[in-house]
């Protein structure tokens, strides 16, 4: 990939996480940090990877995305408002009574929003039966579902692995945003996952690993392997920070479903403006 | 009465015939040989999919399926259908309303001999209280042949309560005609109305036939579709007998009873009197005598009908 295309996406996931930052406040509610820890997976799937077009949602063969961590619809909606879905300015109305933009992403109301999820541990499932019928009638979509790595204590999440691998869902291809942390806590302390890795191997799953989730590059890189990769289903380990690119929020899982005070989102926003000028720059050299 | 078929029987026949329609999925939970799901699969083996035991897993896989254009009937036992996957019917079906049905067998003490833990007496509540969800209840293997059509013509989320129990046909298939949200006539009668559903429709119609005897004209209503329910023939039947008496095999808190009486209540109060379960569990057993034991009988019934009499004339 060249500089230029790998300066844009990332001048695309920086404006997408303005925009989690900006929802989140203006809803005074919602999920910012695993929003923001996702920020590079969105922009590579939905301005890089995935064949959709704005103007026609419901394109019968498009690839599809589940957002099985629904929470992070902050995350999904800037995506898909900057990939032309709808207004950016509709994003002001984020969880309030008189938008379409719910608090957790709902199919019926959102303009390319591929399945209501936000019960955790659904939204894996949903994809696979997406996967299942791109099967069954010789589709060739592909399928791309994003979970937490909080998400993985669903048992459901086990099932619809095992399902997947049975039925050799090669078209699927899932990704764990694992930042270590959900809402009570490290993920090792609340309820201990142990090896995700060994895990998804055990479910017959092709693994890979990415050192650096919120590295665009590694993570674009991911996608030509699954898809070269046949017979099972692929899954790919983001290690990510949780907070990505607001220094205050980084780390801290107090930030899983928080909104900031105004004093808060300031800081946040002049930190990721001077990160885009920082990118602009670069580009412009 | 004449030939007896179990619903679930029918509803795998159902799916066998009708399984020509291409955007057809099945999906099962390891039961498939109890649900009849297998019939499908003989037919359409390309079209059926078993999803192991994981419940949970298949309704939602169902859902996903469901997005990409197709009609995906999800079966299992009612106890796990509308019990252990009750949120990912709400979350994943019914939410964004897709095209999933789910053949929900073994619902009810009918079940027998496997017991409480295996019978089914809260799926209509369950599932009633869902928004978009579509309930359905057959009486025989007819009406469970109609049913089925009926939800492949329709596009949302049906629950098809069905049972594992042989039950009498009752309807002729030559001049049956469903439409779901209609209830249906099957005595006139001007004393009182039985409303009945699932197997205790034939069970409705002996209590008919006793009060009969007793000088008494009862009417007798079929409810098979349980939401949306037919609010004119309740209506009506309030206001022509004056008198109600519901049957169900399943709780008497949220089941038949509790829509009849909401509608009742709001449009024309008359008295109304239930038979179900009365909020205990179930237990093992043959069929016949659990159904004897908890008190879903035509002579139940006949008293029901008789205690709703006398309260009108009060």
């Amino acid at each position: 990939m060249d500089k230029k295309t790998l300066l844009e996406l990332q001048i695309t996931a920086t404006k997408i996480r303005k925009n989690i930052i900006e929802q989140v406040f203006s809803a005074g509610s919602g999920h910012p940090g695993g929003s923001l820890s996702s920020a590079e997976v969105f922009t590579a799937l939905y301005f890089y990877e995935m064949n959709v077009d704005p103007k026609n949602p419901k394109m019968a063969d498009r690839d599809r995305f589940v957002l099985s961590k629904g929470h992070c619809s902050p995350g999904l909606y800037a995506t898909l408002s900057a990939r032309g879905f709808f207004p950016e300015e509709d994003l002001k109305g984020f969880r309030s009574i008189d938008s379409y933009l719910q608090g957790h992403p709902s199919m019926k109301d959102v303009p390319g929003v591929d399945m209501s999820t936000g019960s955790l541990g659904q939204g894996i499932s949903a994809a696979v039966g997406m996967a299942l019928s791109g099967k069954i009638y010789n589709k060739n979509y592909r399928v791309y579902a994003l979970l937490g790595d909080g998400e993985l204590e669903e048992g459901q999440v086990w099932e619809a692995f095992m399902s997947a691998a049975h039925y050799k869902l090669d078209n699927l291809m899932a990704f764990v945003d694992y930042n270590g942390l959900q809402i009570d806590g490290k993920i090792c302390d609340v309820m201990n996952p142990g090896c995700i890795k060994s895990k998804f191997e055990a479910f017959n799953w092709n693994v890979i690993n990415v050192e650096d989730g919120n590295d665009m590059e590694s993570v674009i890189s991911t996608f030509e392997k699954a898809k070269e990769f046949k017979g099972k289903p692929t899954i790919v380990i983001l290690n990510t920070i949780k907070g990505k690119g607001v220094s205050y929020m980084e780390g801290d899982y107090g930030w899983h479903g928080k909104a900031p005070n105004q004093e808060e989102r300031d800081l946040a926003i002049k930190e990721l403006n001077e990160k885009l000028q920082e990118l602009e720059g670069v580009k412009n050299v | 009465m004449s030939k007896k078929i179990a619903t679930r029987q029918a509803y795998g026949d159902a799916l066998a015939e009708f399984g020509s329609n291409k955007d057809i999925v099945v999906l099962d939970a390891d039961l498939s040989k109890s649900t009849k799901t297998d019939n499908f699969r003989k037919v359409y083996p390309e079209r059926f999919f078993n999803m192991g035991i994981a419940e949970a897993n298949m309704m939602s896989v169902a859902a996903g399926i469901a997005t990409t254009g197709k009609i995906v009937f999800a079966s299992t036992f009612a106890i796990f259908a509308a019990g252990r996957a009750c949120e990912q019917v709400r979350n994943s079906i019914c939410y964004p309303k897709l095209n999933v049905k789910i053949g929900a067998t073994h619902a009810g003490i009918s079940v027998g001999e496997d017991g409480a833990s295996h019978q089914m007496i809260e799926d209509i509540s369950n599932m009633k209280t869902i928004p978009n969800m579509t309930v359905i209840s057959p009486a025989d293997a007819i009406e469970t042949r109609a049913a089925v059509k009926a939800a492949i013509e329709y596009n949302g989320p049906v629950y098809l309560r069905l049972g594992r129990l042989d039950v009498p046909v009752l309807f002729d298939e030559n001049d049956y005609k469903f439409e779901i949200g209609k209830g249906i006539m099957m005595k006139d009668g001007s004393d009182v109305t039985i409303i009945a559903t699932g197997l205790m429709v034939h069970i409705a119609l002996e209590a008919y036939e006793m009060l009969k005897s007793e000088g008494i004209n009862a009417r007798v209503i079929n409810i098979h579709t349980i939401k949306p329910i037919d609010e004119d023939i309740i209506i009506k039947a309030c206001r022509e007998t004056g008198a109600i008496v519901t049957a169900e095999e399943h709780n008497v808190i949220n089941g038949l009873g509790s829509s009849v009486s909401d509608v009742a209540s709001q449009n024309y109060p008359v008295p109304v009197k239930m038979v179900g379960i009365e909020d205990t569990f179930g237990k093992s057993g043959k069929p016949a005598s659990l159904l004897q034991e908890f008190g879903l009988t035509a002579e139940n019934i006949v008293e029901k009908a008789k205690q709703a009499i006398a309260m009108k004339k009060l």
